[in-house]
């Protein structure tokens, strides 16, 4: 099984119904993974605050939701996260895509990477960084923690952890 | 008519149903006119009514109107777009529109000079998109929720405020009692 199936099936296991994306190279192959998938509803947004309103509708509404995102968004959806998913206790897994770190080509990436952790940190988002593919095994458990908590959950997926999966 | 007087005359309309609405004065005034656990008050987040109203709708069966502002719809463009391309039948997005940021001061916005939100709508590719006047939005809501089709309607109407408490639940209890009341009509 591909890395990109092990976490929609999670999803799945999970009731994840409706999946929003905002691409990133790196999750380009769970966004096709996710479009295929008969038990999710995926509806692309044009910006991860829209996104994030959509995922607490689709909540509302009885569907489990999750997005999927780059570390880039952290900056455009603080205020969401903060007024939005916590101030109403919605549980949203956050799959991102870590941009920045070891092995990126691209140098202003790493700017936003050295203040993903500490962003993170300072909202009370627990946080989760997948580095090696075996870090994958905890996904299951992380996002039955998001939905029994009713949290915004953050795992952050580097390019090793990519380039090994 | 101010939003206000718009919003006096829909009560009769939408009281029994499930409603998102708009964060500041049109939540507040909502709430004051008549509250219900049907309604869902954005307490903050500006611009995500009608994504989360959009959201909302895909997932359940039960009719959905979210009530949103110019200023709101303006914050939030990229939403039209999305709401075109993944229509909800049950779905109705009321925009009240004013020309005007309300909330913060009747500052204008562009929705009240050269931008149609209505002609933006259209040219996303949402293909129920009705402008009416203050006077006729409860006819066009009404029409709205008779017709089984996803229907834009952008309300344009006077700039201006009533005086109106905030809004003292607490968000999670809003959020529980709306969800209660969402599960219920899809059982």
């Amino acid at each position: 099984m591909s890395i990109n199936q092990k976490i929609v099936n999670d999803f799945v296991k999970n009731k994840i119904k409706f999946v929003t994306t905002v691409p990133c190279k790196q999750l380009a192959g769970v966004i096709d993974e996710i479009e295929a998938s008969k038990d999710i509803y995926h509806i692309p947004s044009n910006k991860e605050d829209e996104g994030m309103g959509l995922c607490a509708g689709a909540y509302m509404g009885g569907k489990r939701s999750a997005i999927i995102m780059q570390n880039t968004a952290i900056g455009v959806t603080i205020n969401t996260l903060v007024t939005l998913i916590q101030y109403y206790n919605i549980p949203l897994p956050m799959l991102i895509s870590y941009r920045g770190e070891i092995g990126e080509p691209v140098a202003c990436q790493v700017e936003m990477a050295v203040h993903t952790k500490a962003l993170l940190d300072q909202l009370n988002i627990p946080t989760y960084h997948f580095h090696t593919k075996s870090d994958a095994d905890e996904l299951d458990a992380i996002l039955n923690h998001s939905f029994m908590a009713k949290k915004p959950v953050a795992i952050l997926t580097d390019a090793s952890f990519w380039q090994g999966a | 008519m101010i939003r206000s007087d718009v919003l006096k005359t829909l009560i009769p309309i939408i009281s029994d149903q499930l409603v998102v609405s708009n964060i500041g004065l049109p939540s507040q005034e909502l709430h004051l006119l008549d509250d219900q656990p049907t309604n869902f008050y954005m307490l903050g987040t500006m611009g995500l009514s009608s994504s989360i109203g959009l959201g909302l709708a895909l997932a359940q069966k039960a009719k959905v109107i979210a009530i949103d502002g110019d200023g709101s719809v303006l914050t939030n463009f990229g939403t039209l777009p999305t709401i075109a391309n993944n229509p909800a039948d049950n779905f109705i997005l009321l925009i009240i529109d004013n020309g005007s940021y309300g909330s913060t001061g009747d500052q204008p916005t562009y929705a009240g000079m050269k931008t149609s939100l209505s002609k933006v709508a259209e040219a996303c590719g949402c293909d129920n998109v009705v402008e009416c006047s203050a006077d006729d939005t409860a006819a066009a809501v009404k029409a709205a929720l008779d017709g089984d089709k996803m229907t834009i309607i952008v309300s344009k109407c006077e700039s201006g405020n009533i005086k109106v408490p905030v809004i003292d639940m607490d968000a999670p209890v809003i959020r529980h009692r709306f969800m209660t009341e969402v599960s219920r009509r899809n059982a």
